[in-house]
């Protein structure tokens, strides 16, 4: 299996703040990875070094071939990383259709003038653009929700909706930043056999940030553990499951003893 | 089809209906005199031409503001670097040269560069979306409130620059505190004069403020026109969305500079047409049109109007011009009082703070403002915090 996404050595420190400490890290094409730590371990730092919020203070991150160190955020979107956020990001003055639309942003084409002209091509473009979200909502479980405003939907339908939107940046890689937080237990088995179905219907990868050991462990191909912003250990779930280091991240020393 | 032209029109009447009083405005007016209590009241046409220019730029500032959130407090730098342009190619400034096209009015032995003013106009606009692209790049990777003051900044340097622009090495640039003037007349030449019969020459014709009138709302047509489509546009998601959350639309492969230097370009293109068409009106581009305040003055402008909303920025432009040019004094000596204008920036203070008291998103909201308005927001929780994990009185069927 090749790599989509291979970092090298890469390192973030903020002051004097250590945050990420020279990891290695790779996701193999097609598999659901997992990257877990305790609170404050440095996942999220690492996710907005992806998808280039953050650039590395040193190290190289490698997706689909090509170099993406230190890459505008934009950039690294249109070759194919789509994200969500931990705390939810939509627009919220936007409704549900126009945010799935803003996602596709990278994906379509439009001059100055001729969006002024609206010329035909802009209009089959548009229409095509529409079409195409419609159908996204109703993959994600929104259907009917298409014109409400981002704000007013779910707290469930809105951890859709950003899923939706990503989908629309039209991903090979997808990153899921805690998507189950805040999820009812119903609601987190739904969104664990929706994450599956997207990896075969959409031929995508997944990284996600998740806390809900239910949910990695039933889905995940390989788990990395991140705690102090260094990589502890790698793997199965099973595995990663009896690694003493990781009993002792999340339990503490007396409890391994 | 018949549908579809049917559905236009009961979504068109109201601006259509706008369009055409407006453009009937000068034939009415003599009718409307006589009107009681309004028809002394309203504006003569000359004042509407500037009233016109003012929510041109309130429409070209409410894309930078109300569409990409970019708070700019410097716009009236863009309506002098268009007056500038307008008073650079079409008046004697440079005698060392002599270049003559498409100038009306004028014997080709006058000194100096005499464009045609309707290509004038699109090189002031595009000129000044230029110096829009020069002011952006620089700052434009600043958000909210230091924007704001950077951008503070640049509407001050420019005014002082063209106060000050009178000897470079000896060479005269703006004529300093004197400005340029006179600028020529706008008009379309003996040729179209005679075949189509479109105006010979504006500032020689005895209906000047007419011509100048339909001209004006002409050009706030195209303002409107390109304003809303753009907003209806792929561009004006991504400006939308750069306003709701930057870091969520650069994630989403929205560039977030190169989409944010299209808002200031956009907005400076129609601030300057709309400065070198005001100083074409006024017949010379001066300094002292050029003050803070007036960028202040544009903002409030499309903050009394809603924000976002182009058909606010038109009606809040509108208003406040009205009032600046002709309607504080008219009022004042309805009421008996000689003072009114003085007052005046006291007025339009108390005026926004009344409208931000009562009616928070503007005189006529943007739509996805509107929706907050009448359907409030949901903010309740499903869980009490702080008596850890009760339920609250929401219910799920509201959401």
């Amino acid at each position: 299996m090749t790599d989509l996404l291979v970092a090298n050595d890469v390192r973030k420190e903020f002051g004097g703040l250590t945050a990420v400490n020279d990891v290695d890290f790779t996701i193999p094409q097609g598999s659901i990875v997992s990257l877990i730590g305790p609170n404050g371990a440095g996942k999220t730092t690492f996710f907005n070094m992806l998808t280039g919020v953050y650039k590395p203070t040193s190290g190289q991150i490698v997706f689909d071939g090509t170099d993406v160190t230190g890459k505008p955020p934009h950039a690294i979107t249109q070759l194919g990383v789509g994200r969500t956020f931990q705390n939810i990001r939509l627009f919220q003055q936007m409704t549900a259709l126009e945010n799935v639309l803003v996602g596709m942003h990278s994906r379509l084409a439009s001059g100055f003038i001729r969006t002024i002209l609206r010329t035909p091509k802009i209009r089959r473009q548009e229409r095509e653009a529409i079409e195409r979200a419609r159908e996204l909502l109703r993959f994600c479980s929104l259907r009917g929700r298409d014109d409400e405003w981002a704000r007013n939907l779910s707290y469930g339908d809105q951890r859709r909706l950003e899923v939706a939107r990503a989908l629309a940046t039209e991903p090979k890689l997808l990153l899921l930043d805690e998507p189950t937080a805040g999820m009812n237990p119903q609601e987190t088995a739904a969104f664990t056999d929706f994450v599956s179905k997207l990896r075969s219907e959409h031929d995508l990868t997944v990284l996600m940030i998740e806390h809900d050991m239910k949910v990695i462990m039933s889905i995940s191909d390989r788990v990395t553990v991140l705690d102090y912003g260094e990589k502890i250990a790698e793997g199965a779930p099973k595995e990663v499951q009896k690694d003493e280091r990781v009993i002792e991240a999340y339990l503490g020393r007396a409890a391994t003893a | 089809m018949l549908d579809r032209a049917g559905k236009w029109v009961r979504n068109a009447w109201v601006p259509l209906a706008v369009i055409a009083f407006a453009f009937l405005y000068p034939d009415l007016l003599p009718y409307l005199d006589d009107l009681p209590l309004i028809g002394t009241l309203l504006p003569a046409v000359g004042t509407v031409v500037i009233m016109i220019v003012f929510t041109m730029m309130a429409v070209g500032l409410n894309v930078v503001v109300g569409y990409a959130g970019l708070l700019d407090l410097g716009y009236v730098a863009f309506y002098a670097a268009g007056a500038y342009t307008a008073a650079w190619l079409a008046s004697q400034q440079f005698e060392q040269v002599n270049f003559h096209f498409g100038s009306v009015g004028l014997a080709p032995t006058v000194p100096g560069i005499h464009l045609s003013f309707w290509i004038v106009l699109l090189l002031a606009g595009c000129f000044t979306a230029l110096v829009g692209i020069a002011i952006g790049l620089p700052t434009l990777r600043l958000r909210g409130d230091y924007l704001a003051i950077v951008t503070l900044g640049f509407g001050e340097i420019i005014p002082q620059f063209v106060r000050n622009a009178d000897s470079i090495k000896g060479f005269d640039l703006t004529h300093g505190a004197f400005g340029i003037s006179p600028i020529d007349s706008p008009g379309f030449g003996e040729k179209l004069h005679d075949t189509l019969g479109l105006p010979l020459n504006y500032q020689q014709s005895s209906n000047r403020a007419e011509l100048y009138f339909y001209t004006a709302l002409l050009l706030l047509l195209i303002t409107v026109f390109v304003s809303v489509r753009l907003r209806d546009s792929r561009l004006g998601r991504a400006w939308i969305a750069i306003r709701e959350d930057e870091t969520a639309a650069a994630a989403m492969g929205v560039p977030l500079m190169r989409t944010k230097t299209w808002a200031y370009a956009t907005g400076a293109f129609f601030g300057g047409v709309a400065g070198a068409y005001y100083a074409s009106f006024k017949g010379g581009a001066f300094p002292s049109d050029f003050y803070f305040n007036l960028s202040v003055f544009i903002l409030c402008m499309v903050i009394l109007g809603g924000m976002g909303s182009v058909w606010g920025a038109i009606a809040g432009g509108l208003f406040l011009s009205y009032l600046d040019q002709e309607g504080l004094a008219k009022i004042g000596t309805e009421l008996g009082i000689q003072d009114v204008p003085k007052y005046n920036f006291g007025i339009y203070g108390l005026i926004i703070v009344l409208v931000m008291l009562f009616r928070p998103t503007g005189l006529i909201p943007e739509r996805r403002h509107k929706r907050e308005m009448e359907e409030g927001v949901h903010d309740t929780p499903f869980y009490d915090v702080q008596l850890e994990g009760a339920d609250t009185d929401r219910d799920p069927a509201d959401d």
